[in-house]
Parts: C-alpha cells; structure tokens; sequence
C-alpha cells in the first residue's frame, strides 16, 4: 500500500462517488476498467440517512426526512486494501464500484484512478453546477420600490 | 369497530387486474416512464418525497405511476416501501447557507447581498393555458429555451456562490429573536409515537411531512385573522445543498449526496409581550425539492405554534393548537383511519341496527300507549 492517501483526500474522492450520477459513475468505471480481484466485506445494501435540518437555519436540530442510500464494502485480495463505497440512491452496482475505487485509490494505481474516474466527474459536476449557476444569475432582477403619488 | 371477514378472493383479483389496465389506460397511447415522470412532473414528484419523508426522485416517480397519479396513495406507497430499509445513520444538520441557489427571493430587503434570483418560478407568469405544449410535435427544446441555455453555457464558468442569509442582517443589530444553536438529537416521529407536549423540532418534522393542503390552510387561517402574526417573507431559497455523515468505519464524514431544498424564514412583527421586547421573530419552513408553497405555509404555522415560548395570548386559534395541527397533519394517517370506514363493518352494522330497531320499537309501545288509554 504506497501512496497511502491523506484522509481529506480519501474524504474528497468519496464524496464525489457518492454524489455522482450512478450511470455516470458506473460508466467512467467500466471504461477506465476498474476491477480488482478482491473479497466482499459488506455486500450492496440499501438503506436510509436521515437528514437533519436546524430551526430557522441555525437554531435547533430536527428530522427533515430520510434519503436513500446504498453502500458496499470490499477487501483488495492483493494489497489488503478496504473500500467503502456510498452512494445517493439506490444502485448495487454504484455503491460496489465506489468501493473498489475507494480501494483501488489507496494502492499505486490511485493517480490513474482518480485522473480516470474521480477527475472526470468532478469536472462534470462542477460544469453542471456552472451551467445552473449561469442559469439563475440570467434571473437576477432588480426591483424598484415606487414612490407613492403626491 | 371492525371484525374480519373472509372470501372474495377471485373479485379482489379481478378488480385489481382491472385496476392494473385503468392504470396503463389506452394502449394506443405511449406508455409513461419513470425518467418522464421524473424530469416533467418534478414538482409532484417533489411532494411525494416531501411528504412521503424519503429524498429518492426514482421511487416517488415511480410511487406516481403506480398510484395514478392519485397523490396521497404515492406517499403511502414511499411511506411503506421506506420501513423496510434499515438507517445507516443521522446527517449532519445541512447548511443552507451554503446552498447553490436555482432561486433566492426577499420581500422585505429590495438590495440584499447576492441579489434576488427568481429562478424557474411561476410567479409573473398570466396564468393562460399554454396550447403549443399540447402540439405532439412540440418535443424537443422551444428556442427561446435552447437560446437562453446556449446563453447560459457560454457565461461558463458562472460560479455557485454561497449566497448569506437575510435573517443575519437584522441579527446583527439585534432586531431580530436569536435561534441559538442546539444539537440535541431531536424526537424522531418515525421512531416514536407523536407526543405531547411537543417541542419546535418535532413540530418541524411534522410540518415538513405534513399534507401541504392541510398545512396551506393552517398558514392561511392565520392570515385571515385566527392567530394572525404579521409575516414577511423575510427570505425564500431553493437549490441544492450537500448532506454530510459520519462513517464510522472512516472515522470522518463524507457528503454523501445532494438534495434540493426550499427554505422559507419569515420575519413577523412582534410588539412585545411580558416576557419579551418588542422585536421580530421567526417563522420557519424547509421542504424537500421545490416546494416553496409548502415551505411558506410551514413557516407561517411554525410561527403560530411558537405563541407560548414568545409570551403571546392563546387567542384559541387552530393553528396555535400544537395538538390539533400535530395530529390532522399526516395525511397517510388521515387517510387511513377515513378510508377504513368503507371496509366491511357488517358485524359492526348489525348490532347497531338490532339496537335501533329495539328502540323503535320502545319509543313505539310509550307512545301508542297512553293513545290507547285515552280512547
């Protein structure tokens, strides 16, 4: 296991498995051909987070709502490495892929995983991002309040 | 009270095969699909997992096609399919301060910080049917649309900025009643009964699960003067905002998804009580999707509910009454009990029947009584 990564960059790489769109990450992973042989430590599973809210956006916590969730958990047979795969929603697949990247990222193949899967769809997150933010600044408007008639 | 019946096997099967066609409707007819229903009926897919308290676009969508479009059956349908999955963990409170905001509106501050976007809205919008949308060949993007996205794509590297909340401006000069930070786990209702008395976070959670018909009326008596409390809608914003958790087996958290949110913070006139100055208070809404309706009806019940911590009168009003909100609100619930009446009560029926017939018969015999006598 070289080039074991720093934990805020295990914590980055993550977090963008598991905000990716699950067909985009399914894809960038059959492409880049991510496959390890490996043991399952946890199989796919589904299941929920609840998100919590704060009164009046600071104040008090409470339950908003639940969302759904999927994780998985692997063991690389040849460096020992463990994943952890989460993901939004609720794709198997996804969340095993996650979790072979997660792993695969802490071995020497981390570079090209992360340029292979982990850039490309940062970037296309941050495109989509760019493309709403875009979008609603073409809606900023200005009012203006009228003075009342003599 | 309801006694169980048994038979009618083969007419359930056949009036639910029936259902299935009614369901599908005429065959000549495109059959919908879940991205469809997903992408173009995102606002009803928005109430389902709002009130249906699971974020999953997929299963509310899908939750629509099966029930018809019949929404209160969709969110039973999410209710149901949810308490099956186990809960892998709590979020962190999400920080809509840091939300990417499609939408961010402010009645009461014309120039606030950021600017007020009004986002995919249909506000200023007259309210005409729209006949183009009904022309089959109107697929595709009109080019008003494509022009504006074009537009939009080349402005590029537009970022999502945070944008600062309205409510920190009248915090700073003290105008406004603090909401002190407090991470005490909240009641949970899908883990509890609901109970009372009830604090702010479960009202919250009941609200934000709450029927949005039920809610908007609640909202609306207050405006009409049962509990009136003078709301501004100091601010409304809807986007997207990372949800954070803990993972054990990492020992730090991860954004485990995104999910698009409508707040709503009112700022309502408040002339002071025993307890308290004058000042403004608060009112607050937070909703999953786009959902502002919901999200100002929320606050403005929210703030009706919070009369006894302010120091205010019980004028008696519905929406002051934590109880009376608390329980109408869950439609799935609502819906259950109402609905249960139609199942067979024959047993039930029975009794009442003889026990009437009885009294007939009674109240017959005292009153041709004394008749007779007379004669």
């Amino acid at each position: 296991m070289s080039n074991l990564a720093e934990p805020s960059d295990r914590q980055a790489w993550l977090s963008t498995l598991a905000q990716a769109p699950a067909d985009r990450l399914i894809a960038l992973c059959q492409s880049a051909g991510v496959t390890a042989a490996h043991s399952v430590l946890r199989a796919p599973e589904i299941g929920t987070v609840m998100v919590r809210g704060r009164a009046g956006a600071v104040g008090a916590a409470f339950n908003l709502g639940e969302m759904t969730v999927t994780r998985a958990s692997v063991r690389l047979n040849e460096s020992g490495a463990v994943g952890h795969g989460y993901v939004q929603g609720r794709s198997h697949e996804a969340a095993t892929y996650a979790a072979l990247v997660d792993a695969l990222c802490q071995t020497d193949q981390g570079s090209v995983l992360i340029a292979s899967v982990i850039t490309p769809l940062r970037e296309e997150k941050a495109a989509r991002e760019g493309a709403r933010a875009a979008r609603a600044a073409g809606t900023k408007v200005e009012f203006f309040t009228m003075v009342r008639g003599e | 009270m309801y006694v169980a019946v048994k038979g009618g096997e083969r007419a359930i099967d056949a009036a639910h095969e029936w259902l299935a066609d009614e369901r599908r409707g005429a065959t000549d007819v495109a059959e919908l699909s879940i991205p469809q229903i997903r992408e173009q009926l995102r606002l009803a897919v928005n109430r389902v997992m709002a009130e249906g308290s699971l974020y999953d676009p997929d299963l509310a969508a899908l939750a629509i096609k099966q029930a018809r479009g019949d929404m209160i059956e969709a969110i039973f349908l999410i209710r149901a399919y949810r308490t099956t999955l186990p809960r892998f963990g709590v979020s962190a409170p999400i920080d809509t301060g840091a939300m990417r905001c499609d939408r961010r509106i402010s009645a009461t501050f014309k120039d606030l910080p950021g600017g007020q976007i009004l986002g995919p809205t249909f506000d200023y919008t007259h309210r005409l049917l729209d006949f183009a949308l009904m022309a089959e060949e109107g697929a595709g993007a009109t080019p008003a649309v494509a022009e504006a996205a074009g537009a939009a794509r080349a402005a590029g590297g537009a970022e999502a900025t945070a944008l600062p909340h309205v409510a920190e401006y009248l915090d700073r000069e003290g105008l406004l009643q603090p909401e002190p930070e407090d991470n005490t786990p909240p009641r949970d209702l899908t883990r509890e009964p609901l109970d009372f008395p009830a604090d702010r976070p479960l009202k919250l959670q009941a609200l934000a699960r709450g029927d949005e018909g039920f809610v908007l009326s609640m909202a609306y008596s207050t405006q009409r003067g049962y509990a009136r409390n003078h709301p501004f809608v100091g601010e409304l914003r809807i986007g997207r905002v990372a949800v954070s958790m803990d993972i054990p087996e990492l020992g730090f958290a991860i954004d485990l998804g995104e999910i698009t949110v409508s707040e709503c913070e009112t700022v309502n006139q408040f002339t002071g009580s025993k307890t308290e100055p004058p000042k403004f208070t608060r009112g607050y809404g937070l909703v999953f999707g786009q959902s502002e309706r919901k999200a100002i009806s929320m606050a403005l019940v929210d703030r009706a509910l919070r009369w006894e911590e302010l120091g205010e009168d019980d004028v008696g009003a519905p929406a002051q009454d934590a109880e009376f909100v608390l329980s109408h609100s869950d439609n799935v619930q609502a819906t259950g009990f109402l609905e249960h009446i139609k199942l067979p009560h024959y047993v039930d029926f029975q009794s009442e029947l003889e026990l009437i017939r009885r009294l007939r018969a009674e109240a017959m015999m005292a009153s041709t009584g004394p008749q007779e006598a007379a004669e």
